[in-house]
């Protein structure tokens, strides 16, 4: 028996919208029989990754405040991936976004005016930014793999980070812990409905981006040139685009939009800069992206879908003692049936009994 | 155990996973496919190697089933990508995903427990040569492996048949698939043995580099291993050339790290000045060296577009579907 | 009747029946074939009538979906390659199944199913190339050969097998006249040998010339046997057609004098850009409005590198080594040549002409998102999608282009459709300069007649039109002089009615008179 592809003459339009939901489901009864196997009632544990966090107001807040990074980030990539440059190092970007975007905080605590707050989320966009446009000038100017030098760039801000917070950021009245000073309240990110939970500014940011990007890939001469440039390079160039350019924009609007997630976060729900901040958001926006098929509304919904796991993986923990870990699992094996299911949408797939006709008969 | 002799062993410790997994992902990549899934299929070797070795109480038992691991779970990549055609860069970044929480989820049980060490040969005489003796012929097992293994795959792929039709997949998947090569079986046992080498490699680390379990103990070394490759502009010989400067550079840190200043007040002073001055240098820096030299070696390799152009292979990444 | 066998001779292949479905798309159809033993046998047809699926059957790279083929009498299924050849099917390919990193011997290697080492195949493939008169050097890189040069690979690797049958297809359209009368050569000597030649062409002449039977093809159907030498070539084309072949007319250029120069292209140079590709070596060529010029020679020669400098893909040096209506554009991007006046058309079709995944519509914007600006864009670059469907669906009537829904995507078009699109995009902006790249490449005859027809209709309302092309006969059709580019220098244009196929297949081997040989001189 093989599987046998056939181009479909058109992509498929059912299928594209299908495809995440046929992924979704799939990770549901594959997570039910990971769950079955580590000797836990599979529906009961579904139920608590994914119903059960969506039962409480506060639970809705917190949920808001784990997708707004992720969708934040998902966003730009989307800009990125559909342009053909493969930015994996958001993770980085997002760090480098909290860090510059703290310094009016960090380093001027005495600035207490309404204007540190709208300065910090510009400050974070553009260190995000400036991070994302090293790869992007190499990639350019060296011809050099983006792939890998983003991601080398993670580690190098995860390590620039810890000697921050250890070394020269480090609070002076905080007993030694590796850990800045507080923000005060002019750097706080203020939360939406303070009345009802915490979720903060952050998921807004999140909405707004979503919507702007999607208004310029789908609607303007910009995002054509982003999916011309992406699908076919030589077409692109054909068109008179710049390649070059779009390295860079596409790097710029991703890092930037990291940026703005990481300073988000820890000025809206952290506080502070800690050694660690992200529970690796630039790399599940990776999946948010995907699976939200690069378009940005879908992203949202995407960005939801993965916040809900995090959660999930939290409340599974304390009500059924499953690992936290299986969280995590539960992610990779989304994108990895989100990959699978989009072959659907170019490809006809036929399973094929015999390995070949008898040509004589 | 003279000092420079104990530096001149950890390199190749330090080195050995880096050349194993490289070595791997050369022979993948010639064949045309492009897996980033290298350190995923690192750590899931490196957990199961680690398991298995506790439950069996054997070392070697734990690295067989590394290399399985690896081997098994390259499979997923090879699915995806070569049956159903799915985009090659985002696939592998599936894997490595996938890999870190699977062996998360796996290891968590591990954390704490003491490891088994893969003992070291020792040959008798030969391993009391001063300085080169214990490196030559006192090392571990893996280590012997990794230096045959780089010398089979140059034999391999270009001294026999398979290894001719293995770089004709890679360079022409159409031309191939039009004499009546099998493109995809091909290719399915080149992501297979990639697979197996970064399970190896991973098991090498959690079996001998430090015999323990730790949650992403890989620490990127399945991304270093994947930019050797290209600095390596694909030939088996550098790919160990790169691996050894690259082991140079981990140990080189972490003596810097690890030696106090008051062990070297014997040196002349303006060395012992130089020395004090980047023992300075704050322990995070000297950390992040190995990740900012692999950008340093990308960015010197990739400049000359015309000669990366014609190292690469030339349908690395692209898809194909067999027509029939 | 041919279709059966003569004096009761069992034949050599006999094929009844063979279907083969893509989809829909029935690509063979019940198709009958008979070769006897040391015939050429013609496989007449358009492009996409189904040549390339039946032999692609015969050789065991696609599988057919019903039908029988015998072997010297008995059934035989062919399940792969290595099993064609084991029958002893040869194959040369159209689009040459060669590796270019691999040396000559190493690919050679590859088509052969023992493991004989590379050292012994060289050796043998280098006595046979001399026997054949094809020389060949065995240890020469792929990446580095003339289109010929490779062809000649490709052959001596067929013949190294002993094949009682050889499969060609189109073999000589990449070559020039001459070293097409030595393939026939050496395919008439391989006749004479025993040996059968299953010959795929759409060239009438040389079908006449030298095969001693036909059959023709049409949408996947046989729809005729016959002997090429007793048939005109008028009568083989609506054979192929179906219909009468009605060539573009070429009527004379406009009296009272030529048009003003609008492509003024001087001393224009470019080195090499990748490891494989050829230098521009100081080019110049005039076209004035009113006139096509033609620029014909062997693939690869460099008419890409100069599509790739006059259009502004590639920036030059000079700013006036390429001038559009008088002015400089040398260092010009392609927007702001198109911006000029000028229209473009590139060779490939799709990933360089269309986006294959977008809409016809989304494709119109590719060369028209500034020339047309205030059109197709509002505020904001927001794009104007009515303004563009309106624009899109006037260019599908007037170029009469046939396709399946409203705006599909363009990979969903037939290759002649689609390139009446690309063309259609240019000529719907009325440009003053047109600049095309092999215009009729893999189009079916009657689309390819449309196009020659518009490019002659364009140069006579006033535009000057290049027209770069490997296929004389397109030429001849439609231009006013041809020039001949080879290893990247252009000749002197010759008036139409000075030239012969003999002079310009001449010019296009590099045989011209004070020509300097450079280091491609091997050939």
């Amino acid at each position: 028996m093989r599987i046998e592809l056939t181009k479909r003459p058109q992509h498929s339009v059912l299928f594209s919208v299908l495809s995440p939901f046929i992924a979704l489901a799939l990770t549901m009864i594959a997570g039910g029989l990971l769950f079955a196997a580590l000797g836990k009632n599979p529906f009961d544990a579904l139920y608590f990754y994914f119903i059960d966090p969506l039962r409480e107001t506060w639970s809705l807040h917190e949920l808001a405040i784990k997708a707004a990074p992720l969708i934040l980030i998902a966003v730009g990539l989307a800009v990125c991936f559909t342009s053909n440059n493969w930015n994996i190092g958001a993770e980085g970007q997002f760090i480098m976004g909290a860090v510059v975007g703290s310094i009016p905080p960090v380093l001027f605590p005495d600035i207490q005016i309404f204007l540190v707050l709208p300065i910090m989320m510009a400050l974070g966009m553009a260190g995000g930014a400036a991070y994302g446009a090293i790869p992007a000038l190499l990639k350019v100017r060296f011809n050099t793999n983006e792939i890998l030098s983003s991601l080398m760039l993670v580690y190098v801000a995860q390590l620039f980070l810890d000697w921050l917070v250890r070394g020269p950021w480090r609070n002076p009245e905080g007993f030694n812990f590796p850990e800045t000073r507080q923000f005060h309240d002019y750097a706080v990110l203020p939360e939406i409905i303070s009345s009802s939970g915490r979720a903060h500014w952050g998921f807004v940011f999140a909405l707004v981006a979503a919507l702007v990007v999607w208004f310029m890939m789908s609607k303007t001469l910009k995002g054509y040139e982003v999916r011309v440039l992406g699908q076919s390079p030589r077409a692109g160039r054909f068109a008179g685009f710049s390649s070059s350019k779009m390295v860079f924009f596409a790097f710029l609007v991703s890092g930037g939009l990291a940026g703005l997630a990481g300073i988000s976060e820890v000025s809206g729900a952290i506080g502070q800069l800690r050694p660690v901040i992200s529970p690796g958001y630039g790399f599940t926006a990776i999946i948010v992206a995907f699976l939200g098929r690069l378009n940005p509304l879908g992203i949202v919904a995407a960005g939801l879908i993965l916040a809900l796991s995090y959660l999930g993986g939290e409340a599974a923990q304390i009500s059924l003692g499953l690992s936290d870990k299986a969280a995590r699992v539960f992610q990779g094996m989304l994108l990895f049936f989100v990959l699978a299911t989009d072959t659907l949408i170019h490809y006809r797939i036929k399973l094929v009994m015999r390995s070949r006709a008898s040509g004589g008969a | 155990m003279g000092m420079l002799e104990a530096i001149l062993l950890t390199v190749a410790t330090a080195a050995t996973p880096l050349l194993i997994a490289a070595i791997g992902e050369l022979v993948v990549e010639r064949s045309g496919v492009l897996n980033l899934g290298v350190e995923g299929m690192m750590i899931m070797g490196a957990v199961a190697g680690f398991g298995m070795a506790y439950v069996s109480g054997s070392p070697w038992i734990g690295l067989i089933c590394a290399i399985i691991a690896g081997a098994l779970f390259s499979l997923l990549f090879a699915f995806l990508v070569l049956t159903l055609v799915t985009n090659q860069v985002a696939t592998g970044l599936a894997l490595t995903l996938l890999g870190l929480g699977v062996s998360g989820m796996i290891g968590e049980a591990f954390i704490g427990l003491p490891g088994l060490k893969l003992q070291a040969i020792s040959i008798p005489l030969l391993s009391d040569i001063p300085l080169i003796g214990k490196l030559i012929f006192g090392q571990d097992p893996v280590f012997y492996i990794s230096i045959a293994l780089t010398f089979a795959v140059m034999w391999f792929l270009f001294k026999t048949r398979a290894g001719l039709t293995l770089r004709a997949v890679g360079d022409s998947h159409g031309s191939a698939h039009a004499l009546g090569i099998s493109v995809l079986a091909v290719r399915y046992m080149a992501v297979m043995f990639g697979g197996a080498c970064a399970g190896l490699a991973g098991g090498f680390l959690s079996l001998v580099y430090t015999p323990q379990w730790v949650e992403n103990m890989t620490a990127g070394r399945g991304w270093i291993a994947l930019a050797l490759v290209v600095f390596a502009s694909w030939r088996p010989w550098r790919v160990l050339a790169g691996a050894y400067l690259f082991g140079a550079i981990t140990i080189a840190q972490l003596h810097i790290q690890a030696i106090s200043l008051g062990d070297l007040d014997f040196l002349p002073a303006p060395i012992f000045w130089l020395a004090s001055l980047v023992k300075a240098i704050p322990s995070q820096f000297l950390s992040s060296l190995p990740y900012l030299a692999t950008i340093v070696v990308l960015v010197l390799i990739s400049r000359n577009r015309r000669l990366t152009m014609m190292n690469t292979p030339a349908s690395l990444g692209k898809p194909f579907v067999p027509s029939r | 009747m041919a279709n059966t066998p003569e004096n009761g001779a069992i034949p050599l292949l006999e094929v009844r029946g063979l279907t083969k479905i893509f989809g829909e798309l029935r690509a063979c159809d019940a198709v009958d074939l008979v070769v006897a033993k040391g015939e050429i046998h013609s496989l007449l047809g358009e492009n996409g009538a189904g040549k390339s699926t039946l032999v692609k059957m015969l050789f065991g790279s696609l599988e057919p979906n019903a039908g029988t083929i015998k072997w010297n009498g008995e059934a035989v299924s062919i399940r792969s390659p290595g099993e064609a050849r084991a029958l002893g099917i040869g194959m040369v390919f159209q689009h040459f199944s060669l590796f270019e990193a691999l040396t000559a011997a190493e690919n050679i290697a590859l088509s052969l199913d023992s493991d004989t080492p590379i050292a012994t195949i060289a050796e043998k493939a280098k006595s046979l190339s001399e026997s054949y008169g094809l020389p060949l050097d065995p240890y020469s890189l792929v990446g580095d050969l003339s289109v010929g040069e490779r062809q000649r690979i490709e052959i001596i690797r067929c013949l190294l097998q002993e094949p009682d049958l050889i499969i060609l297809d189109e073999p000589t359209s990449v070559l020039t006249p001459q070293e097409a009368d030595k393939l026939f050569e050496t395919l008439e000597r391989l006749r004479a040998e025993g040996k059968s030649i299953l010959y795929i062409s759409h060239r009438l002449e040389e079908v006449k010339r030298m095969c001693d039977i036909a059959t023709v093809l049409r949408h996947g159907k046989v729809v005729n046997h016959c002997d090429p030498g007793k048939e005109t070539a008028a009568s083989l084309a609506n054979m192929m057609v179906g219909e009468e072949v009605t060539n573009a007319a070429r009527t004379p250029p406009a009296e009272g004098g030529r048009g003003d120069i609008l492509i003024e292209v001087k001393n224009l140079n470019r080195p090499p850009a990748t490891p494989f590709s050829i230098p521009l070596r100081d080019i110049s060529l005039d076209v004035r409005g009113g006139e096509v010029i033609g620029i014909a020679g062997v693939a690869g020669n460099g008419q890409g590198e100069f599509f790739e400098a006059v259009s502004g893909e590639v920036l030059q040096d000079e700013p006036g080594s390429v001038r559009f209506r008088g002015q400089d554009a040398g260092k010009l991007s392609i927007t702001q040549r198109r911006l000029q006046g000028v229209g473009f058309v590139p060779e490939e079709r799709l990933g360089h002409g269309a986006v294959p995944e977008m809409r016809l519509s989304d494709n119109l914007l590719l060369s028209r998102h500034s020339t047309d600006s205030t059109a197709f864009l509002g505020t904001l670059g927001v794009i104007r999608g009515d303004a563009i469907a309106t624009s899109a669906k006037r260019i599908s009537t007037d170029m009469d282009v046939r396709k399946s829904g409203e705006d599909p995507e363009a990979a969903a078009l037939s290759g002649g459709n689609l390139q009446k699109y690309i063309i259609g995009r240019e000529l719907d902006r009325e440009p003053a300069v047109m600049i095309v790249n092999q215009p009729t490449w893999g189009v079916d005859a009657g689309a390819a007649a449309r196009i020659r027809q518009s490019l002659i209709d364009l140069a006579r309302s006033g535009s000057a039109v290049l027209v770069i092309s490997q296929d004389l006969d397109e030429l001849f059709e439609v231009c006013d002089a041809i020039a001949v580019m080879h290893n990247g220098e252009l000749s002197e244009p010759l008036a139409i009615g000075d030239a012969t196929f003999e002079k310009i297949g001449l010019l296009m081997g590099g045989a011209e008179p004070g020509h300097v040989e450079h280091d491609r001189g091997a050939s």
